[in-house]
């Protein structure tokens, strides 16, 4: 058992630019963020798609295609050490078990050619110093604990002859399978129907309270954070716009970004024709604007916006919000 | 699996028969009349009438066609015009011959052009992934009697390593075996080598990218396991079909190679055999030729299942 305090920083990330050096030019992927994530909490990253949240994920474990990939500035502390810094053979011995990953694609994120057992022993003989047969009987064990039905038999199928959500199961059970301080959840429920979404989050949020381990996850859909996250990041074109607990920001977005995507969520306890839906597209992330990566959709952006971009500032307790306007923001609110 | 398997067997006949119909037809279209190829030049139009009247090539082709094959379906595939015997026991003495060379050009193949195309893909855009495309190239491009030849005056004539052609049975030695067989089976093999790094690189660059090979390095797995375990079984399949073919097109025959190399296999009995205009043996030959290719191709199928589970036969 891990004595930890409640408290404690598991992973820092500071200032991290993860940049793709492309034949069309340099591509800011992640363009200076910094997180911080306690131990036992979850932290939700949020964003569109190509918004930099899975490049940070990969800069974490190391696993940016290189090239083009590359991490050109930051500190990524996990307990302490930066991970950054680290040789391949180094964050071998800390993937999958102390940091593991799980996909959203339960599909494709399985090897098709292997059995579920192997895929799980593979990752525990890897990491600890047993033999094949308790590997398999810790595997068993892992499967019973995600929930898979009749885990003695199951452990010898291929990911085929599961369902998407039992594969996600076992997806889970490889990653817990070395008992993980951080797990890093990419889209876990994106590709799962809404039923088994709920189950795969209520069991995501079991495991870790009885593992005291903190997650990471990334996503697009913030009901998926309401359920789940204790601190959010929004990450709007590689950089963290608006960083909040859970609360603070469903009562009070406060970046037009993160009030837009919150528009965007169909409400039943309202009677409107026209779904809202934020102007405009992501911009090209090798033509960012000037100013403000926000000011070409923005509804409140003027002439400060298209010339400088602002600072990440505490506008509350807890609460950071990139943008100069903020204050103008809650006036639009009460129209709408 | 079985009853597949019978299914499938079944279906061969029907490919056969083709085969057999266009080789008999094309061979009887060309010029050339075998009895005038017998008797020379200075015989009379008498005397190669009744050659042909014994040869039974004075009867009409459907006639000829149904003869010979209700004799094939017997089992028999008639008499060589020039051998004097037997076509089946002919092409049966030669087979171990072409067989050794298939396989040995197959070794070259598998051992030069898998381990290539896994590590070009590794190290995609690489100096080494650069070379092994450029050579790949060339060994597609390159004739094989010209690397043959080349191969000759290097090994064989330059540095006498080699001998310059010939064949030595299996049973009169091993070392003599193979000292025989190695230059053959690399210009052989070459060109089937070029072609399994090109499809195991193309194969292993799109199973690279996939997200099972990024959660097999999320475990901590090393690059290596990550590629000679996750990614090469899930390539197995499309290497092995490629590798399939290769035997099959070697088995039928390196007709042209065999004959640089004065090697006495089915294809240089073959060459021999339509320079004389053989009907029989011609005939009796590619239908051997054919038969090994589709076999072959058949096992691959069948061998399916052992590097996919998600491939079953009922």
């Amino acid at each position: 058992m891990r004595i930890l305090d409640e408290r404690e920083k598991l992973l820092e990330i500071r200032n991290l630019k993860t940049y793709f050096y492309t034949e069309e030019g340099v591509l800011k992927a992640v363009d200076g963020v910094d997180l911080l994530l306690h131990s036992g909490e979850t932290l939700g990253l949020v964003g569109e798609s190509g918004c930099g949240k899975s490049v940070t994920s990969m800069s974490i474990m190391r696993l940016l295609p290189s090239p083009p990939g590359k991490i050109v500035d930051g500190k990524i502390l996990f307990k302490g050490r930066d991970l950054a810094q680290l040789s391949q053979k180094e964050m071998r011995k800390l993937r999958g078990n102390d940091i593991s990953m799980i996909f959203q694609e339960p599909m494709t994120s399985l090897n098709p050619v292997f059995t579920i057992g192997n895929q799980i022993s593979e990752a525990i003989l890897l990491h600890k110093d047993v033999t094949k047969r308790e590997a398999r009987r810790q595997s068993i064990e892992m499967l019973k604990k995600v929930g898979i039905p009749s885990p003695e038999k199951r452990i010898d199928d291929y990911p085929h002859q599961l369902s998407g959500g039992m594969r996600q199961r076992a997806m889970i059970a490889l990653a817990l399978s070395c008992d993980p301080q951080l797990l890093i959840a990419d889209e876990p429920t994106t590709a799962l129907d809404v039923t088994i979404q709920a189950q795969i989050l209520e069991l995501m949020n079991d495991l870790k309270k009885s593992y005291n381990m903190s997650i990471m996850l990334i996503t697009h859909d913030l009901g998926v954070v309401a359920e789940t996250c204790d601190t959010v990041a929004v990450m709007y074109a590689g950089k963290i716009v608006e960083y909040t607990d859970a609360k603070g920001l469903f009562g009070n977005p406060s970046h037009p970004y993160t009030w837009g995507l919150m528009n965007s969520i169909p409400r039943l306890d309202q009677n409107i024709e026209k779904l809202h839906t934020i102007a405009g597209v992501v911009p090209n992330p090798l033509d960012f604007p000037e100013g403000c990566k926000y000011n070409t959709r923005c509804p409140i952006a003027d002439d400060k916006c298209l010339q400088q971009e602002a600072e990440l500032q505490e506008i509350r307790k807890g609460h950071k919000v990139r943008c100069w306007h903020y204050e103008r923001l809650e006036q639009l609110k009460k129209v709408h | 699996m079985l009853r597949y398997t019978l299914s499938r067997m079944l279906g061969l006949i029907p490919t056969l028969i083709l085969v057999a119909l266009i080789s008999f037809f094309l061979i009887h279209l060309t010029p050339g009349d075998p009895a005038a190829v017998m008797l020379g030049v200075e015989a009379t139009p008498e005397r190669v009438a009744n050659l042909r009247a014994d040869m039974g090539l004075d009867q009409p082709l459907t006639v000829q066609f149904k003869d010979w094959v209700s004799s094939a379906l017997q089992g028999d595939l008639g008499n060589s015009f020039f051998l004097g015997r037997p076509v089946a026991e002919a092409l049966v003495e030669r087979l171990p011959a072409t067989f050794s060379l298939a396989v040995a050009a197959l070794l070259v193949a598998v051992i030069i052009g898998v381990p290539a195309g896994i590590i070009a893909a590794a190290r995609q855009n690489s100096v080494f992934d650069g070379s092994v495309m450029v050579i790949a190239l060339l060994g597609i491009s390159v004739p094989s009697f010209w690397l043959g030849l080349l191969l000759i005056l290097i090994f064989s004539v330059g540095l006498g390593w080699f001998p310059t052609g010939g064949y030595v049975p299996i049973s009169e030695g091993f070392v003599q075996h193979v000292k025989y067989l190695v230059l053959p089976a690399v210009s052989l093999g070459f060109m089937q080598a070029a072609l399994i790094a090109r499809m195991t690189r193309a194969s292993m660059l799109e199973v690279i990218r996939k997200d099972y090979i990024t959660t097999a390095r999320s475990k901590g797995q090393s690059e290596f396991v990550v590629v000679t375990k996750h990614a090469l079984k899930n390539i197995a399949i499309s290497v092995l079909t490629v590798v399939g073919m290769a035997f099959g097109i070697l088995l039928g025959g390196a007709v042209i190679v065999e004959t640089v190399f004065a090697y006495p296999g089915v294809g240089r009995l073959v060459v021999q055999a339509v320079t004389r205009r053989d009907y029989p043996l011609i005939q009796g030959a590619l239908l051997m030729i054919a038969s090994i290719y589709v076999i072959v191709n058949l096992v691959v199928d069948l061998l399916y299942p052992l590097f996919d589970p998600r491939i079953k036969y009922e």
